[in-house]
């Protein structure tokens, strides 16, 4: 619902606030599927610091607040819209998922993933893991570099 | 010196030389009344002595009415309804219902005496009286304010974004609530034990900035934006001291759980204030500068930016806006508490006394520090703040992470007694800041003998001694 209201709202940070809000409802989502770590991270990540991304970013665009309903890629947007979800709908529905019903699911125990993900990180993804760090480091620095002030050529360090 | 003593100059002075102890007092009431007041003096002291009795026999553990624990009575709630053979979603209501029940009695009832409390401090370190017309020493101030805000007329500034207007004071109160979820208030009475606590208090922490933030962007008002800009700025750069303090309490406990490093420090009789200086010292700024208090309060300066982000908000909107800024003023206590000053364990002596009074008295002793910290400190420049964040706080707190995570690897493979290490470590972290800050400091620049050290018109015109050289004692 709110996800619908996301691209309805003609109002940007309108649609900001309503993108908040289904964020908040996939944490709740993960929360019933028992994925605490991805659950809280989701809050964490996406509610919390990237929609202050978003509304920096919204506030720095000139006229954020003018109606939004009407622009040049209206169809190329919906093309590409419906064909990532097909995309993910295929994969949802081709995958073999692990479900356990009834007497099996009450037996089941849920631990927490947050072990489980912590050794894998540090273990088998251990490289995967690195990378994105370096990665992380780069666009760090990059971002210092960009927003340093030039020094003037005679003044030189 | 003349043999005549000199007039106090202030009503205050006076107030200090007219005051007499509790013993003088005592001495001068009627005989009757000593005679009752010996008497109940007696008749608690005898309570108490009965209720340690009760205590030590044993009598009273894993009762329901054990109220040492009120966990306990819920848990038997809970055991009784399925043994009556409700509905599965009865019992699991009506505990939820309860913790919530819980949480919003100790939000609400801080709200109801917290105002009253500081302007009280306040005035008291200020050397003035404070609130004292409604009722026995003031204490009806906050009620009369409530209604009084109730009673205002609420007014919308017609260019505002009325659909963002109107949500900012609900998005904001959220996490104040939900903040108090995973505290541990006792061994088994926590309303929401995840073994990802921590995370949870980060992420609940991050929450509110969007709510600051929608509310100074649809008030339309240059100085509730200005304020927001500035508020979120502000959070956003010290979520991540917040983060890493809390990262070095996770290395040294092993654990997420709040509970857990709860029973961490009650098992090794170690707070991690003493393990941990610099993290606890990072955690309790970063958490002024959350909350918006002094000496970080730019975001709703008032000598500057009227209110800051809730300028525009009257009546109850803005009432709920202080509100909130009560609420997480005692929710940063209790976490403080919590991850630095050992909970709700007072090394052995919750046994005896009920848990959460030891937590509410620590959450009680770390607001006074607040409030202490905002009749003290002058407010921060805005670049200051910033530059203290990230220039001061991270390194440092990165550098502490690399030591505690070298000590927790350490303290893993010890197997014999825990106190050698432990011991080594406090002494070592204590040592290891005071350097480490030093250095750093004069580092990026500061030159304590270049300024001036010693605070003159302090010492000229406040404090105590002033007072008694003013009254010639």
């Amino acid at each position: 619902m709110s996800a619908l209201l996301v691209f309805l709202a003609r109002n940007l940070l309108h649609a900001l606030g309503f993108l908040v809000i289904s964020f908040l409802g996939m944490a709740g989502l993960f929360l019933t599927l028992s994925a605490d770590f991805i659950a809280i991270a989701q809050v964490l990540i996406y509610a919390g610091s990237i929609s202050v991304l978003m509304v920096f970013a919204v506030m720095l665009t000139p006229l954020a607040s003018r109606n939004n309903g009407s622009t040049l890629y209206v169809i190329p947007a919906m093309l590409a819209a419906g064909g990532l979800a097909s995309l993910i709908g295929f994969v949802a529905i081709d995958t073999e998922w692990d479900e356990r019903k009834g007497e099996a699911l009450a037996q089941s125990d849920f631990t927490t993933t947050v072990a489980a993900i912590g050794d894998l990180l540090l273990g088998r993804y251990i490289l995967a893991f690195e990378v994105a760090s370096v990665l992380l480091l780069f666009a760090l620095l990059g971002a210092i570099v960009l927003v340093q002030e030039r020094r003037r050529a005679g003044e030189g360090a | 010196m003349s043999g005549q003593p000199m007039r106090p100059a202030t009503p205050m002075l006076r107030q200090i030389a007219e005051h007499r102890s509790l013993l003088q007092r005592f001495m001068d009431l009627p005989k009757e009344w000593k005679g009752f007041d010996l008497l109940l003096v007696l008749g608690f002291a005898a309570a108490n002595a009965a209720i340690a009795y009760v205590v030590v026999d044993g009598r009273l553990d894993g009762r329901w009415y054990d109220v040492r624990d009120l966990g306990i009575a819920v848990s038997h709630l809970r055991g009784w309804m399925q043994d009556e053979g409700f509905h599965p979603a009865v019992p699991y209501l009506t505990t939820g219902l309860l913790g919530a029940l819980g949480i919003l009695s100790v939000v609400g009832g801080w709200l109801l005496i917290g105002s009253w409390v500081e302007r009280r401090v306040l005035a008291k370190f200020q050397i003035r009286q404070g609130p004292n017309r409604t009722g026995p020493f003031g204490l009806l101030q906050p009620i009369a304010d409530a209604v009084k805000l109730m009673q205002k007329e609420v007014v919308i500034p017609r260019v505002a974004d009325r659909l963002l207007y109107y949500a900012p004071p609900v998005i904001i109160f959220i996490p104040a609530l939900l903040g108090w979820g995973p505290v541990p208030w006792a061994e088994r009475m926590s309303y929401l034990d995840l073994n990802v606590g921590v995370l949870y208090t980060i992420a609940i922490s991050s929450l509110g900035v969007l709510g600051v933030f929608l509310a100074g962007w649809s008030s339309n008002n240059h100085y509730s934006l200005l304020g927001a800009m500035r508020t979120v700025a502000m959070m956003v750069s010290y979520e991540i001291p917040i983060s890493i303090a809390l990262l070095a309490v996770v290395l040294m406990t092993g654990s997420m759980q709040l509970s857990e490093i709860v029973a961490w420090q009650s098992n090794y009789n170690a707070w991690l204030i003493f393990l941990l200086p610099f993290g606890a010292f990072m955690f309790l700024f970063s958490s002024t500068a959350e909350i918006n208090r002094t000496p970080n309060d730019i975001g709703e300066a008032e000598s500057e930016i009227v209110a800051g982000f809730y300028t525009e908000y009257s009546g109850m909107k803005a009432g709920l806006f202080m509100g909130v800024e009560l609420g997480n003023a005692i929710l940063v206590g209790a976490m403080m508490s919590t991850f630095y000053l050992g909970g709700y364990t007072l090394f052995g002596l919750e046994a005896w006394v009920p848990g959460y009074l030891i937590l509410a008295t620590k959450i009680a002793l770390v607001y006074f520090l607040f409030v202490w910290l905002r009749g003290t400190l002058p407010r921060f420049r805005l670049d200051q703040l910033m530059g203290y964040a990230w220039k001061f706080l991270m390194p440092l707190g990165v550098a502490q992470v690399l030591l505690v995570a070298v000590e927790a690897s350490i303290f893993a493979r010890w197997d014999t007694a825990a106190l050698f290490p432990l011991a080594a470590f406090a002494l070592l972290n204590l040592g290891l800041t005071v350097e480490m800050v030093r250095r750093w400091a004069r580092a990026l620049g500061y030159a304590p003998e270049v300024a001036q050290q010693q605070p003159v018109m302090a010492k000229a015109v406040g404090g105590l001694k002033a007072a008694r050289k003013i009254r010639g004692a």
